[in-house]
């Protein structure tokens, strides 16, 4: 180190307050005050999304001003009073603001909202009663990625009102059942769970695209280095150095080898230490050297360049193909065809908790991990199989998580911190800094897709066809599922006689692209979505009235060949969305022509979606175990990982309904991969179908158990009370004591586990078959306004009508809906991930608070047959229409066609142009 | 432990004494220095200048005005300035956040010397000098124009530091207004911006995030001057005006996008002003 010696007499540390309490700070002076305030007091409440000031999840308040702690040295707070969102509570009683939060369903994953209470807190401090524009302004330097902000600002705006009782059981619009945690600032997310003195693990990773390296003599250069412990490459790997959450497909090292490495990001080696020696250590000083390749970087590349895999000819991973009727024909013969080509970005998730976790060897010699995951189950299986051990010799405990969408199904961390606690034998922590978890983890694929779509004269759908090429980056992650995906899909919900969908998963040297809320579907749904509007246009039909004319109904078939006897909820989607279309096309069709002179036009436009529920054409099952203990409670193991979404409150929702007692009788239980079953990953919007469905089988069967100790009937009613089951049938009152019965190793007295798999059936070569046991469905309205010299865009009013079967919370629903139209509209405006340039959040920009309309939220409920209490899945259909009916509403506004996502202002400008010479 | 990497003066005298003796990371409210650091350490200590009595606020002095180079962006938006001012204080409200206003000072922004600092064009159009001291040669000012000398590059030498802002009377009268056009609502680095000021006739603009410095538009200012009050500005404001610009291509926005748009908003300025 270099520091001046002349400043290193100084050992008096830096005195403050932190939430009314003096406290001297050792850490050295220049330490950001987030990582004083975590670790050296282990106020775990303030979060750390990206160290540059772009999430504001740090937000703390000094001598009351909100302020970035991960920007702050601790010495600038010197005699000054800093405040946490562990400082809000009194004496352990919420807020009045938390208590908002809670109630409103502002808190979601829970990750930012200790910086959006700071922020809110200065706020009402200042102006108690603020209007919308108020909160936007005091909140708008915090990111949130899972509510899409409009709770936010109803619980910011409503601080003093309460939300009282709202139901019970199914269709309760309860607040989350682990909420309170959230708004305390007390949940543990994945950095929040090591133990003080837990050594780091920081990894060593490709600068390049593609390149040559050579590992340098890492082992002398940690002997040489005070305070590191161990470096691992991929020699020090027991098992297999594989991975991929598909089996047959696993094709990606833990650390590379071969001498090449394949994407920018990609690693080939890690060091463990001393968490501030190795916080301190520039890793471009680590022995490793690198030449750099030429990388293939597109679909196109891809076709012509050496296979990166070797049984991948063309660097075709898979190829995903949906056949049926004569798509020739029916193009060829159609009275209006409209064809176009469209082009999308690499997409980030962008959750605001980066990934993290902690390992450690237990008592019994087993590995444990602790960290932030979608799929403990197979994380288990997956680091087992690097470990070289069986996979109960690993185990999972997940903690809260910071946000998901998709990419924390993926293991990237777990092997990681399995192999330093194994090679060290002392418990090791990482956390991956932004632009780390940007460059490292999976995106969503770049799509150039070619579609054409024919119609008759009476405006009824002839035949589509879909050809499309997937960017799956290095490796193959859950690109075998797009590419199957999207073929099922690229219909959208509609009639389609004719069709044919290809879609390809391609290998570039770009970054892993994996599952991102929707696998593939919201991109297919931008090219049949706007080219929908423009053949409607061509038909002479309203837009709405085309797509009217062309849903699925009950009992057609869909392009797989598949129909569904109940439950197609398009049609019922579309027609909520029939007197807001009328109104806000007058609306704008009115302001347009009062503004004749004003650069700006307002404009509608309309997107929808289907989306099949689970694995496509895959097993795919839950189980969920759950029982009576001694101590006369009931038990729910919640297998199901909640995200932010709501599995643990609508999971529970569903087995209290089914065994018949309120949720605040049953404790929820989320324990690890031990003694927890699988209920499978938290994707494909199956959580409140595959696992709900298990769930309301285990409340059925715990509901039978319990009333055949009573010897009582169906009708009875259960009851707990005191450490016993009161059983009441008509007049009979029937006691079950469970302090008298044996108590398995669980703790259960009585115990049942249940498994659903949804029925399916496998797809024959032309893509027919039954990939879902379901689909849910949905409509969105964007009206908005362009500017037609700058080509910028302003958001005025969402309307989103989806078909969930059954709201089983609509709360959630809500904030589903809400938080997944946020992600469309920066999919549709603003974000585009380019390796090696927008590996942050100033230059990767996601939505503001600013950049989210007014949503109203129509909750459709066609019931299914096969859901539990007849629930659809929803997590991903909310995405899908919202960038395509940006993209029309900016076409209706100015006649610009935009084909390239983001909008950008640039994009959108060129367009008008071009649409107006 | 490591060794101590961080020192606070509290006197101007001793902070440049410091200066002088070896390199440092000279913080202020640590909203560059910071994120410039996360995924590498830092090289030398930190002298952070944030705790010095007198480089912080703004006051009349009697040649014009003195901004100290600590004061915080919420600072400008709070104090009491002339109309001339308005678009310094419009730009403060759009630099990051208010958890960045609250801590990002007028001299970080400055010797930052971004492209798309969002200080620099209300502080050409004031024709902003920066006093910067030393140790060794005393004080100098120096036009604010002449200071950022590329991107990321100032006139500032090693044993330096900026003390302070003055803008002179002359130039703050008028009345101004800053456009800043981003892709998103909230912290968001400009695709273009101007900053205009108009006074007796006379007219000040500066375009940022178009070239390597941030630049005032001689050639329209002098065609502004000139106009005949009935005449549209968009006739006056003319493409030409904005041909020297030398914006780049990049994930923002397009090169010929940022020329246009630097016009577009050149005009909404003028108009913000005359409305």
């Amino acid at each position: 180190m270099s520091m001046g010696a002349e400043l290193a007499g100084h050992v008096e540390g830096v005195r403050f307050t932190v939430n009314g309490q003096q406290v001297e700070a050792i850490s050295d002076p220049a330490t950001r005050l987030t990582a004083v305030l975590r670790e050296e007091f282990a106020l775990k409440g303030t979060k750390v999304g990206c160290d540059a000031g772009d999430c504001g999840a740090c937000t703390v308040l000094i001598d009351g001003a909100p302020v970035c702690a991960c920007m702050t040295a601790v010495a600038q707070v010197e005699g000054r009073s800093v405040t946490t969102v562990e400082g809000l509570a009194d004496n352990g009683t919420m807020s009045r603001l938390q208590r908002s939060f809670l109630d409103h369903g502002a808190a979601q994953c829970g990750i930012c909202t200790p910086g959006m209470l700071m922020a809110a807190t200065a706020l009402l401090d200042s102006v108690p009663e603020p209007d919308e524009l108020q909160v936007q302004d005091a909140l708008g330097g915090v990111l949130c990625r899972c509510t899409g902000y409009r709770r936010i600002i109803d619980a910011v705006m409503d601080a003093g009102t309460r939300i009282e009782s709202r139901g019970k059981g199914v269709g309760a619009a309860i607040p989350r059942l682990d909420g309170v945690p959230k708004v305390m600032g007390t949940d543990r997310f994945g950095d929040d769970v090591a133990a003080a003195d837990t050594l780091l693990v920081r990894v060593i990773r490709s600068p390049f695209h593609r390149a040559g390296f050579t590992l340098g003599d890492l082992k002398g250069f940690v002997a040489e280095t005070p305070g590191l412990v161990a470096a691992i490459t991929a020699e020090d790997i027991p098992g297999r150095n594989l991975f991929g959450v598909i089996p047959p497909f696993a094709d990606q090292p833990v650390f590379a080898t071969g001498g090449e490495t394949r994407f920018k990001g990609e690693a080939v080696a890690a060091l463990v230490g001393d968490r501030e020696v190795l916080l301190d250590l520039d890793l471009a000083a680590v022995p490793v050297s690198w030449s750099e390749r030429d990388p293939s970087m597109t679909t196109e590349t891809a076709k012509t360049t050496a296979p990166m895999h070797d049984s991948r000819s063309g660097n075709v991973l898979v190829e995903g193909f949906v056949a049926r009727g004569d798509i020739d024909g029916a193009l060829a013969g159609a009275a209006h065809v409209v064809s176009d080509h469209f082009a999308t970005a690499f997409v980030e998730h962008a959750y605001i908790e980066p990934e993290a976790g902690t390992a450690f060897i237990r008592d019994d010699g087993r590995i444990e991990i602790q960290a932030c995951t979608q799929a403990p189950h197979m994380d288990r299986e997956a680091v087992a199989a690097i470990m070289g051990v069986a996979e109960d010799q690993i185990v999972i405990t997940p903690t809260a998580v910071g946000g998901g969408f998709g990419s924390k199904i993926d293991v990237s961390i777990q092997p990681i911190l399995a192999l330093a606690t194994r090679i060290t034998g002392k418990p090791c922590r990482i956390c991956y800094t932004r632009p780390e978890s940007m460059r490292s983890t999976t995106k969503r694929h770049p799509a150039r897709m070619q579609v054409s779509i024919g119609a008759d004269a009476e405006g009824k759908l002839t035949g589509l066809r879909f050809d499309g090429d997937f960017d799956t980056g290095a490796y193959a992650s859950w690109g075998p599922t797009v590419a199957n995906r999207v073929p099922v899909h690229a219909s959208g919900p509609y009639s389609t006689p004719a069709y044919r969908a290809r879609a390809v998963a391609l290998h570039t040297n770009g970054p892993v692209s994996g599952a991102f809320r929707g696998f593939g579907v919201p991109q297919a749904a931008i090219a049949q979505e706007t080219l929908f509007d423009r053949l409607a246009d061509a038909c002479g039909i309203d837009r709405l009235e085309f797509r009217l004319r062309n849903t699925l109904r009950d009992g057609q078939p869909t392009v797989t060949g598949q129909s569904f006897r109940t439950g197609v909820g398009i049609h019922a989607c579309l027609s909520a969305l029939q007197e807001p279309w009328a109104q806000a096309r007058a609306a704008a069709a009115q302001w347009n022509g009062d503004n004749p002179d004003s650069p700006v036009r307002r404009g509608v436009g309309l997107g929808t979606c289907w989306y099949g529920c689970g694995n496509t054409s895959l097993p795919n099952p839950s189980t969920i175990k759950a029982g009576l203990m001694a101590d006369g409670r009931v038990r729910l193991h919640q297998g199901a990982v909640d995200i932010g979404q709501g599995s643990n409150t609508v999971i529970t929702q569903i087995f209290a309904e089914a065994l018949g007692v309120p949720t605040s009788a049953v404790d929820l239980f989320i324990g690890n991969s031990d003694v927890t079953p699988d209920a499978g990953k938290t994707s494909a919007s199956r959580q409140t179908f595959v696992s709900g469905k298990a769930a309301m089988l285990a409340g059925l069967a715990l509901r039978e158990a319990l009333l055949r100790q009573g010897n009582v009937s169906d009708a009875a009613e259960i009851s707990l009370d005191h450490g016993k089951v009161v059983l009441r049938d008509g007049g009979a009152e029937r006691q079950v004591d469970p302090a008298v019965m044996a108590a398995d190793a669980d703790g259960f007295v009585l115990r049942v586990a249940e498994t659903y798999d949804p029925p399916t059936a496998a797809l024959d070569g032309n893509g027919q078959g039954e990939p879902y046991a379901l689909y849910g469905y949905g409509a969105q309205m964007v009206e908005l306004e362009v500017d037609r010299e700058l080509g910028t865009v302003k958001l005025r009013h969402i309307t989103a009508a989806h078909d969930v079967g059954r709201a089983i919370n609509p709360q959630l629903v809500q904030g589903q809906i809400e938080g997944g139209i946020a992600q469309g509209i920066g999919m549709a405006l603003m974000e585009d991930y380019q390796p090696g340039r927008t590996e942050n959040l100033h230059d990767y920009l996601i939505p503001t608070i600013g950049d989210v309309p007014e949503i109203e939220s129509i909750i459709i409920e066609v019931p299914d047959a096969e859901g539990p209490y007849g629930a659809k899945g929803l997590g991903e259909h909310v995405l899908i229409p919202t960038a395509p009916a940006i993209l029309n509403a900016i076409r209706d506004a100015t006649g610009a066609v935009v084909t390239t996502t983001p909008a950008t202002p640039d994009r959108i400008l060129t367009a008008i142009r071009a649409a107006q010479a | 432990m490591p060794q101590m990497r961080l020192t606070r003066p509290k006197e101007l005298t001793e902070t440049l004494d410091l200066l002088a003796t070896r390199q440092w990371h000279v913080l202020a409210g640590g909203t560059d220095l910071y994120p410039a650091h996360v995924e590498r350490p830092f090289r030398h200590p930190l002298l952070d200048i944030s705790g010095i009595s007198g480089l912080r606020g703004i006051e009349p002095a009697d040649t014009g005005w003195r901004i100290g180079a600590t004061t915080t962006w919420t600072e400008i938006v709070r104090a009491d300035l002339p109309p001339a001012f308005d678009a310094l204080k419009a730009a403060a409200r759009e630099v990051g956040s208010i958890q960045i206003q609250n801590a990002a000072t007028v001299a970080g922004n400055l010797c930052n010397a971004s492209p798309a600092a969002d200080g620099v064009p209300p502080l050409l159009i004031l024709d902003t000098t920066v006093e910067l001291a030393s140790a060794a040669r005393g004080t100098r000012q120096v036009p604010l124009c002449d200071f950022i000398q590329g991107n990321r590059q100032t006139d500032l030498k090693p044993d330096e530091m900026m003390v302070a802002l003055h803008v002179p009377s002359e130039s703050a009268t008028g009345r101004s207004s800053f456009v800043k056009l981003g892709s998103r609502r909230y912290l968001v680095i400009s695709i273009a911006m101007v900053a205009a000021r108009l006074a007796d006739g006379e007219a000040a603009v500066a375009v940022g995030s178009c070239s390597v410095v941030a630049r005032r538009m001689a050639g329209l200012e002098q065609a502004l001057a000139g106009r005949d009050p009935a005449e549209p500005w968009e006739k006056c404001v003319s493409p030409e005006h904005f041909a020297d610009l030398t914006p780049i291509d990049d994930v923002r926005a397009s090169a010929g996008y940022r020329r246009d748009a630097a016009r577009t908003c050149t005009i909404r300025a003028l108009e913000e002003i005359a409305s």
